[in-house]
């Protein structure tokens, strides 16, 4: 059994955890940039067209320049897996927020993290419960990052549906976006979660954004497709596409209940993640 | 949607320079527009000291830009633009001191749309693309730092940042033909 206390062990997480925030802040994933590219081709709309165009060129030049792909950084939401030898332990939590910290001064990362009330900042991206940190286990030690911007993230909904009402999942994923409009920068990602409780369906919403979109169930390309007929388009100027993918997430739920919660991301869908080499 | 017949829009972007005069009466919102100059950066708490102290430059002719960027060792890292929505009420006395463009994104509020007719326009950046516009973009200095490098007021010059006329100075605004149509297809699509 390794010791979490080991130092070398602590420096590894740190080190992972960095690595992985200045992956997602400049690389945004190919699956991602795959699903823009296809829309900027599908699109007959000058205006919207520009603004995947600039995108693109946005998304190149963030790689070129090793800049972040968006001044909104994020917050920092991170996976973690852990094998069984891995001790779970305080020091892992301090580990990882050691090394958003470094990401911070690395990367660098906008200080966006305040107390809630107060608005204090704490100029080095951790504060109370943040970075958000999620832990499972698994066969092999990796860190996942997803750091998280204000913009899509403020458009956000949960819904405590009744059983009965399984067909407003779907008004209710649509009508998210319809009060969205531009705000969160679209085109989006929905993560969808449905059933589990009133905290876990959020949870599942912002998992879902963790999955590739380059394929998609027939329920989520219908809820895809009814977003998209919406016409918000790319940055909400009108066109063809709102929503590059929906991905749902599900859970056992109560058999009064009917839980239902969407996680809006903005179109810089940032995720990495990175192994833990001990 | 008829997105095609929504707007005049110009293939060609039009280029403009601050200050900017009486030619940016002429665009049409759909526009396709090159901006460079000087713009000054201001979000909600540049505005309001502004209201407070008074604007430390020159308005007339003047581009305000929604933007917090970040700026490390004086040279701009990232700088994409911020919902503007959240200056819907705060930019009136800009606009009455001769203010002629808005830059930012998601765009303003029908109060805003009132505003700008006759006298100005909202220029749509965007969103997220902090890289690309750091690369047109060169830091000339900054007013109120003590608010901190999102709320600060930077001078930052514009090299052709390419922008899309949302709001015209003839009250018309992309974002609510567009809000309106969406809310059409909801209400066709799921009924009650």
């Amino acid at each position: 059994m390794v010791k979490s206390a080991d130092p070398s062990l602590m420096k590894a997480v740190s080190r992972s955890t960095c690595r992985a925030f200045l992956e997602a802040e400049i690389r945004l994933p190919g699956d991602i940039r795959r699903a823009i590219s296809a829309a900027r081709d599908a699109e007959t709309d000058t205006i919207a067209r520009g603004e995947l165009q600039n995108i693109l060129a946005n998304i190149d030049r963030a790689e070129e320049m090793k800049l972040p792909i968006c001044q909104d950084t994020g917050v920092p939401v991170v996976y973690i897996t852990l094998p069984p030898e891995i001790p779970l332990d305080q020091g892992l939590y301090d580990a990882v927020a050691e090394g958003v910290r470094q990401a911070t001064a690395a990367v660098p990362m906008r200080p966006n993290v305040v107390t809630p009330l107060g608005r204090e900042n704490s100029r080095d991206n951790t504060g109370a419960g943040m970075p958000a940190v999620h832990v499972r286990p698994g066969p092999r030690f990796t860190i996942t990052v997803l750091p998280k911007g204000a913009g899509a993230e403020n458009m956000s909904r949960i819904a405590m549906l009744l059983p009965s009402q399984k067909d407003r999942i779907a008004r209710f994923v649509v009508e998210t976006m319809l009060i969205a409009g531009g705000k969160p920068c679209p085109p989006v990602v929905l993560g969808v979660g449905i059933g589990s409780t009133f905290d876990g369906v959020a949870a599942l919403a912002k998992e879902a954004l963790l999955e590739p979109v380059d394929t998609m169930s027939g329920f989520e390309r219908e809820l895809c497709d009814a977003v998209n007929e919406l016409g918000i388009g790319p940055m909400g100027l009108g066109g063809k596409t709102t929503c590059l993918a929906v991905k749902v997430k599900t859970a056992g739920c109560h058999t009064a209940s009917l839980p239902v919660a969407v996680n809006v991301q903005c179109w810089a869908c940032r995720r990495a993640t990175v192994e833990v080499v001990l | 949607m008829p997105a095609c017949d929504r707007r005049g829009g110009t293939l060609k972007p039009v280029s403009l320079e601050t200050p900017l005069g009486e030619e940016v009466l002429d665009l049409v919102a759909g526009d396709m527009v090159e901006l460079s100059g000087i713009v000054y950066t201001a979000r909600d708490e540049a505005h309001m000291r502004m209201m407070d102290e008074g604007i430390p430059f020159d308005p007339e002719g003047a581009a305000i830009f929604h933007c917090g960027p970040v700026v490390v060792d004086e040279r701009i890292v990232a700088a994409g633009p911020t919902t503007s929505a959240r200056m819907n009420d705060l930019s009136g006395f800009l606009l009455d001191a001769g203010v002629r463009a808005l830059v930012g994104k998601g765009g303003m509020g029908a109060g805003v749309v009132g505003q700008l007719k006759g006298r100005g326009v909202y220029l749509a950046l965007t969103g997220g693309c902090a890289a690309l516009a750091a690369s047109r973009m060169t830091l000339r200095g900054v007013y109120f730092e003590d608010l901190g490098m999102a709320e600060a007021t930077w001078i930052i010059g514009f090299d052709r940042v390419p922008l899309v006329v949302g709001i015209d100075s003839h009250g018309r605004d992309l974002y609510a033909e567009v809000d309106t149509h969406a809310k059409e297809q909801f209400k066709r699509r799921f009924t009650l």
